[in-house]
């Protein structure tokens, strides 16, 4: 991956609190496990920034080596990889989801 | 087509230490979940635990054989 890419996805995810990499937009997700991670942030009020990943190939592989996560959605906060759908439906659950949001 | 034993299988030969149950929620066949307990979790976020689980099946990822792949970790 080169450094280009790599400093757009740094620079994403520290420019905004909430960052979302996910298949569509929030307010038209394309795939399930998107929707899913949206709705709940939209819950917790989140203000999600995002990008559509199906829009950019490179971009769609780059995250992938960056968070060496191999699905998308992938969900940032405070600069930091939260996870997956998995994660962070686990971490709604368990409240720690909120008190991230609220750091 | 891949077998939900083929990936059991496959998971617990990589992952010392650990046994493995695959679900088929949805019944497609294509949206399965691994259920993985592992000693070697403890300790580790959650993250790490599931990044654990992807390095045994990234092969089968990056070739869209398995398309998600949902995981869920116990330590014990």
């Amino acid at each position: 991956m080169n450094d280009e890419l790599k400093q757009k996805i740094e620079k994403l995810i520290t420019d905004n609190k909430v960052f979302l990499f996910m298949k569509g937009d929030p307010d038209m997700p394309q795939c399930g496990f998107s929707s899913q991670v949206v709705f709940v942030l939209n819950q917790l009020g989140a203000d999600i920034k995002h990008f559509n990943i199906l829009l950019d190939d490179e971009m769609r592989q780059g995250i992938k080596d960056f968070s060496n996560w191999p699905t998308l959605p992938q969900l940032f906060i405070n600069g930091k990889f939260v996870g997956g759908c998995d994660i962070t439906l686990q971490m709604h659950e368990s409240g720690e989801l909120k008190k991230l949001l609220e750091e | 087509m891949l077998t939900l034993n083929q990936i059991k299988q496959q998971i617990e030969s990589k992952l010392s230490n650990s046994t493995v149950e695959i679900l088929d929620p949805r019944k497609d066949g294509v949206h399965l979940k691994a259920v993985v307990t592992c000693k070697d979790f403890e300790g580790k976020g959650l993250v790490e635990q599931h990044q654990m689980v992807y390095a045994t099946v990234k092969d089968l990822i990056n070739s869209g054989e398995l398309h998600a792949l949902g995981i869920e970790t116990k330590t014990k």
